[in-house]
């Protein structure tokens, strides 16, 4: 015991779980703990989520996992050549998820998931030396999903279901590096836009040669988030005819792309108390090319931001130890490739490549009800990196200097089983 | 259960250990300060250090001048606060008991017909120098201080300000009235200090045109006038002084020597010859004006000076006619010559006297940007004077237009025998510096040189090229005079670069594409 207890810590310590760009993946406490594999584990409610068509293999007839993460993300950046530092005060995340499945028939599951998979929350200090890149973003997205899960023969099954996504932004930069109004303050506009919703849908199946043996795959389809007649705030901007803009509230249109996810996986069960799981996820983040901001009035230039993401993928591990009727302990470690490439570095969403370390464990109150722990350690490498995508007068200006990032979650979930 | 409560507030602990830490943060010594002591940094100068652009002192400007920059890259070296005399708001302008007696900053506005250029911001300045602030202040720059300024006691007393013997600036914040800018400086004990002094000792005279009086021999700065050219053994035996007392606090610092007017804008900006024969108001009257300079160059000719010929191109733009005080002044003769030509003796004895010491400027003339106002305007004191000679309105009007048939005046041009007095100056000025910077193992700044580069080819940023081009050049504010931000942080990085070299320190440069040019306002 005390040894399982040793290498869970050592594992834990100074390890990472997040995702790149603004992915996070955070959708189940028990999965999590595992790496955030899932795809191909039958373990309670989350495989709503991972992979609808493991709902049937759910024993219960009526299955709940609530939990919610605290997420403590920290970016410090500094530029060495000119003496600059900033570090991120960055509010306190915290996703949720909510899985509920009922077993309809031996054969037939129906199910309700809400999740955030998508969200950013960075902030810094106002007019820091890369202002004129982002000052604070808030970016969140609530996913609802309907959903079946049908079993064809003894060991296939189908799942999925529609999405519906409600997505909200609010985002805030200096209008360039130098313009103020007459006082210093500096020109800057905040984007807001709440309430956009859209449409997606999600699917998977999952294939079980022997008892012990799991395979699994799932898709969920990219969504793109349009925002049509948000608001764009302008401040501090001098009273000027020869100033880009004048102060005040104008409409914007942008697409925000949340970038289809592929999964694969597998579970083995090894006797009757270890579990191991592997996932791979390929999100194609090559569909975030470009965030252009349109502003209604066409005397407002119009703000283009090029991204230029790549697809990325996750290798996800995973294992599971059920102690004792009331303990299972559980460990993982992933690592997440970054979808941004070398140029593109912004500020914005600072992820490079990363590790994640994770553990945690379920505490059974009794037959039906279990409390669900995990923690995520993400722990990013220190990275030398620029932002090429900004001009001025034509001529692009580099925001370069060095970043360190990490993040720390902590997360609780209840699951309950009837 | 409760012992794994207990495990989930150890593993807490260990991940709150696990903070995104940069391996070499920039807070934690990563730059040396050398040799060098930059805890407590003073600035003693004039409108350079004190921040002034714009033709104004105001807070944002002051936010950028020089030495609060340097403060602010200090900081990472264990520099401490840096205190300015900070104005009461970004306006600028200054009152003496309610009355307004320094006028606003420039800012780039918009007129009328959509043209973009300098004009004084409106509104009531809030900044009254008979407030007197309390406490030191890092920034000693005084605006309009010359060398023998910093040591005069009473420069800061409020008595003084409206006969000229005070400083509105100083008054603001001097310790006491019988203060002198150099004591109040090493009151404050520095350990590092900046000293860049003399450039009104030769700026003053050039912009004004060269209408004060180089003093050049005159041993007592009591009896200059204000535009005058101080004496460089003057300027020798009060800087001397001033490094004197400085380095007798122990303190190590930086001695910045004197630029060339001739880099910056105000002198650079209006063209010898900008009148142009497609200008609607000159183009028409060129045959006619050209009939009448013949005759008065055919008497340059028998008088042997050639050379002062006046004609106006139909294909080309043209100088205008300015007065060199530095030309033999021939009134008398040129009158004389003009009546034995035919010429009635009234309008001879005029155009001798308008014209006796006239000539066409050549591009060795700097033109003053306050000309570009008056250049092809009816000259009313000229038109005045003549009317008041008796001539009738319709011809005096004729002949008192600026550059055109009125000579540009003294304070509209900085003459080549005006600019050699300038620079003969400046050379010993900065003969000076130099030798006390090295007599006393001080960091030597060569401003000179950088003006040069500025207004040069530019000097290269990360968004462009900073040159000294008015308005658009991005290194001079509205006055033509006084660096804008992004001229300030050049030269923030400059002193700091002197500074690295002499004492091996690693203070890092600011990046000065994050520093702004002109304002833009239509307040």
């Amino acid at each position: 015991m005390k040894k399982v207890l040793s290498v869970l810590v050592l594992l834990l310590v100074c390890a990472v779980t997040y995702a790149g760009g603004y992915r996070v993946s955070l959708q189940g406490q028990r999965s999590l703990a595992m790496g955030h594999t899932g795809v191909a584990v039958v373990n309670n409610a989350e495989i709503a989520f991972f992979n609808p068509a493991g709902l049937v293999y759910l024993e219960n007839k009526l299955n709940i996992a609530v939990g919610v993460s605290g997420v403590f993300a920290d970016v410090n950046y500094q530029n060495t050549e000119f003496g600059q530092s900033a570090q991120t005060d960055s509010p306190t995340g915290t996703p949720f998820y909510f899985y509920a499945s009922y077993a309809v028939s031996k054969n037939v599951s129906v199910g309700l998931a809400a999740y955030t998979p998508y969200g950013s929350s960075v902030d810094y200090e106002q007019d820091w030396a890369g202002s004129h890149l982002v000052n604070n973003i808030e970016l969140a997205a609530i996913y609802v999903q309907p959903l079946i899960s049908v079993k064809l023969g003894d060991v296939f099954s189908l799942g999925g279901g529609p999405i519906y996504v409600s997505g909200s932004v609010n985002f805030n930069r200096n209008l360039n590096r130098t313009l103020t109004d007459l006082d210093g303050n500096r020109s800057n506009v905040t984007l807001d836009a709440s309430g956009v919703s859209a449409w997606g849908w999600s699917a998977g199946f999952m294939f079980n040669p022997t008892d012990d043996l799991h395979f699994g795959m799932n898709y969920r389809a990219q969504i793109d988030v349009d925002v049509e007649g948000g608001d764009a705030t302008f401040s501090n901007v001098p009273n000027s005819p020869l100033a880009p803009v004048a102060n005040g509230t104008v409409g914007f249109d942008a697409t925000l792309p949340l970038p289809a996810e592929w999964t694969v996986g597998m579970s083995y069960e090894l006797g009757d108390k270890w579990t191991l799981a592997f996932d791979y996820n390929l999100a194609v983040w090559s569909a975030y090319k470009s965030l252009d901001i349109d502003f209604a009035p066409e005397d407002v230039p119009d703000s283009v931001n090029p991204r230029n993401y790549d697809d990325a993928s996750t290798y996800r591990f995973g294992a599971q130890y059920v102690m004792n009727d009331k303990i299972t302990l559980r460990g993982g470690y992933y690592f997440d490739e970054s979808p941004v490439q070398e140029g593109f570095f912004a500020p914005e969403t600072p992820r490079n490549d990363s590790h994640g370390f994770t553990g945690g464990l379920s505490f059974n109150v009794n037959s039906k009800l279990s409390i669900d722990a995990s923690f995520l350690y993400l722990k990013f490498e220190e990275v030398d990196a620029s932002y090429i995508g900004y001009q001025e007068n034509g001529q692009a200006v580099p925001f370069s200097g060095t970043y360190k990032s990490s993040a720390f979650v902590p997360g609780l979930g209840v699951s309950y089983k009837l | 259960m409760k012992k794994y409560i207990k495990f989930i507030a150890v593993l807490a602990l260990g991940f709150a250990s696990c903070e995104a830490d940069l391996d070499n943060p920039i807070e934690e010594n990563f730059y040396s300060s050398g040799t060098a002591d930059f805890t407590n940094y003073v600035a003693v100068g004039n409108s350079l250090t004190a921040g002034y652009a714009d033709g104004a002192l105001f807070i944002t400007g002051q936010n950028n001048s020089y030495p609060n920059i340097m403060a602010q890259q200090f900081s990472l070296v264990g520099g401490g606060d840096f205190n300015q005399p900070l104005m009461d708001d970004n306006l600028g302008g200054l009152k003496l008991g309610g009355s307004v007696i320094t006028e606003n900053r420039f800012v780039l506005a918009v007129d009328a017909n959509g043209n973009p250029g300098p004009a004084r911001l409106g509104g009531d300045p809030a900044t009254d120098i008979s407030n007197v602030l309390s406490g030191s202040f890092n920034n000693m720059g005084v605006p309009g201080a010359k060398s023998f300024h910093l040591v005069a006691p009473g420069y800061g007393n409020v008595a003084g300000v409206p006969t000229g013997q005070a400083n509105p600036y100083f008054v603001r914040f001097a310790s006491e009235a019988n203060a002198t800018v150099i004591g109040d400086a090493i009151a404050q004990s520095p350990t590092f200090f900046s000293l860049w002094i003399g450039n009104n000792d030769i700026l003053s005279y050039a912009t004004s045109g060269g209408v004060g009086v180089d003093q050049t021999g005159n041993f007592d700065p009591t009896t200059y006038g204000s535009n005058d050219i101080t004496d460089p053994n003057v300027f020798a035996s009060v800087y001397q002084s001033q490094v004197d007392l400085l380095v007798g606090t122990g303190a190590k610092g930086a001695l910045i020597n004197i630029a060339d007017v001739t880099s910056i804008p105000y002198f650079t900006t209006v063209p010898f010859a900008p009148l142009s024969p497609a200008n609607p108001n000159f183009g028409p009257l060129i045959p006619t004006l050209n009939a009448t300079y013949a005759q008065l160059n055919g008497a340059f000719a028998f008088l042997g000076v050639p050379e002062r010929s006046i004609s106006f191109a139909t294909d080309a733009a043209s100088a205008v006619v300015v007065l060199d005080e530095s030309l033999l002044d021939i009134s008398a003769q040129l009158t004389q010559v003009l009546i034995g030509g035919g010429l009635d003796q009234a309008t001879a004895t005029i155009f001798g006297l308008q014209y006796g010491q006239a000539r066409q400027a050549t591009a060795s003339d700097l033109l003053l940007l306050t000309s570009s106002g008056a250049i092809g305007q009816l000259n009313e004191g000229r038109l005045a004077q003549l009317m008041a000679f008796g001539v009738p309105a319709a011809d005096a009007a004729q002949l008192s237009i600026n550059g055109v048939t009125y000579p540009m005046e003294d304070q509209w041009v900085l003459t080549p025998a005006e600019q050699s007095a300038v620079a003969a100056a400046q050379a010993s000025y900065n003969a000076t510096i130099q030798a006390l910077a090295g007599a006393n193992d001080l960091a030597y700044v060569d401003a000179r040189a950088a003006l040069q580069a500025i207004a040069g080819g530019g000097v290269p940023f990360d968004g462009g090229v900073v040159t000294s081009t008015f308005v658009t050049g991005g290194g001079f504010s509205l006055d033509g005079v006084h660096p804008s931000p992004r001229g300030y942080a050049l030269t923030a990085n400059t002193i700091i670069e002197a500074i690295n070299a002499k004492y091996g320190s690693t203070v890092p440069n600011v990046n000065i594409g994050a520093y702004g040019t002109v304002t833009i306002s239509n307040d």
